[in-house]
């Protein structure tokens, strides 16, 4: 990543805490922001609260169910034939409610002259997210009844024709899932699984659906992370992913992270990804760093 | 009627010195709110009685301290607090003592606690249990403990 990107994704951040503190939630009884740290987990990819790549039944931000709090983040994800950059914000509504929002752009690099798409094609999207938590609490309560959500992610992929060519059936999509989370405080382990209905071709960058139909499949999401200590999480995530276009694989990804929270109002997660092969450009292992920012 | 005779009778235990007399309950260390570790490990990581004792104190005193809870704590017995409180950690932490205090829905019914109020009195904690040097995990398993009781507390 050069150095003019670095400072892009700094200056995005900035101008995302700028946007999302200016609200008047910022100022809930003069004490903004109640819960543990690191309990109002990371962003995922796709602007909901989660891990890095699975989203959680968490709900944004540090405000408990007395008040409305938010976050913003910026992500790269960098592999040997790509590069990703998401960035976004969130609201969480008394730690009920989330809606999110988030940019997702993939530099197609030297891919995108293979593809005809043009060296350095970027395809962006927009991904539109709300989450309802509807019972349990992950830290609280019954260590044996996790925080359940539901949730939909409608993403907007931007390069229809893109979309198209490679034989995607549509520009938009929908996912559905449902989430449980849970910090199982006696062991220090943090357990999540999501259960998503999805068509997302490569998590929508490439259209949803194939031309021989609609497609959507279930797919399977898994956390595993184990609490060192107050300010660090570290642990693996897996996703499953559908594999409806013909001209080219779709993998499983998987990830091993670390989360630290630096304050209340900063965590940086950075991982390990495996993401497979994308758009015929095979074995996309790299690097995923995320800074977030939440009150 | 019978059963506030009987409650009455329940309460065995006159009000120690320098504590306000509070409504008769039945006695039980069931009111401790769960269930004692079993073992000396984690009586051990945190340093037996003597360290269960100075964790309190920490607690109560960074806790009325605070500027986010601190007013919960205006005009309560704190001498019971911090007897009772003592009491109910080394109940849970197999420290053999006796739990007298009242259940924790009764103790804390009329106090308007909130959840932001419960995270910060637990930050209170983990920096009490930090500053004894309790292992993270340990520090951790003891909350366990108490995250089963936020219902109790948390009324608003
Ligand atoms: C799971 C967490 C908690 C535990 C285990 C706990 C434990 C206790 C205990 C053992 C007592 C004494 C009971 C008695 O007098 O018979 C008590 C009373 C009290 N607690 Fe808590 N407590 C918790 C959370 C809180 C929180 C979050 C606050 C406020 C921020 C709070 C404020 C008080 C106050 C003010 C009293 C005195 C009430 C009175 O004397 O009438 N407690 N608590």
């Amino acid at each position: 990543m050069s150095p003019s990107t670095v400072a892009g994704c700094i200056a995005k951040l900035v101008v995302a805490i700028t946007v999302v503190t200016a609200s008047p939630a910022a100022a809930h009884e003069g004490r903004a922001g109640g819960k543990l740290m690191l309990t109002n987990g990371v962003t995922t990819i796709e602007g909901s609260s989660g891990g890095g790549i699975s989203t959680w039944a968490l709900i944004a931000g540090n405000e408990t169910v007395d008040g409305i709090g938010g976050s913003a983040h910026v992500s790269v994800i960098l592999l040997p034939d790509y590069r990703w950059e998401s960035h976004g914000a969130a609201i969480g509504i008394h730690d009920r409610l989330e809606l999110s929002y988030a940019r997702q752009n993939l530099d197609t690099r030297d891919v995108g002259a293979k593809l005809g798409i043009g060296r350095g094609y970027t395809l962006n999207q927009d991904v539109f997210g709300a989450k309802l938590r509807v019972v349990g609490d992950a830290v609280y309560g019954s260590p044996y009844l996790p925080q359940i959500a539901i949730g939909a992610q409608y993403k907007h992929n931007l390069d229809p024709q893109v979309v198209a060519a490679v034989g995607g059936r549509n520009a938009s999509g929908t996912d559905i899932y449902v989430a449980a989370t849970k910090l199982l405080l006696r062991q220090s382990i943090l357990l999540g699984t999501t259960i998503r209905y999805t068509k997302a071709n490569q998590n929508g960058l490439l259209g949803f659906g194939d031309d021989r139909g609609g497609n959507r499949t279930v797919q399977v999401e898994g956390t595993l992370g184990y609490q060192i200590a107050r300010q660090l999480v570290v642990g693996a995530e897996y996703r499953s992913k559908p594999d409806n276009l013909r001209f080219a694989r779709e993998n499983d990804w998987k990830t091993a992270y670390a989360a630290y929270a630096i304050s209340k109002n900063l965590t940086a997660t950075a991982a390990y990804v495996d993401l497979g092969s994308i758009a015929t450009a095979e074995r996309q292992r790299g690097g995923f760093l995320s800074l977030q920012t939440a009150f | 009627m019978l059963v506030l005779a009987l409650l009455a009778l329940l309460q065995t235990a006159p009000t120690p010195p320098g504590e306000d007399p509070v409504a008769p309950y039945a006695m039980s260390d069931a009111n401790a709110g769960g269930r004692p570790f079993k073992g000396v490990a984690m009586l051990e990581a945190f340093n037996g009685v003597a360290g269960i004792d100075r964790i309190v104190d920490d607690l109560v005193t960074t806790s009325q301290a605070d500027a986010r809870i601190g007013d919960i704590f205006k005009g309560q017995d704190m001498i019971r607090l911090r007897r009772t409180l003592r009491e109910q950690f080394c109940v849970l932490l197999n420290g053999g003592c006796r739990y007298t205090g009242r259940d924790m829905a009764t103790a804390h019914k009329n106090l308007g606690i909130q959840a932001k109020d419960m995270n910060a009195l637990v930050e209170n904690l983990q920096a009490a249990m930090r500053r004894e040097g309790v292992s993270f995990p340990a520090q951790n398993a003891f909350l366990g403990k108490l995250a089963v009781m936020k219902p109790d507390v948390v009324t608003r």
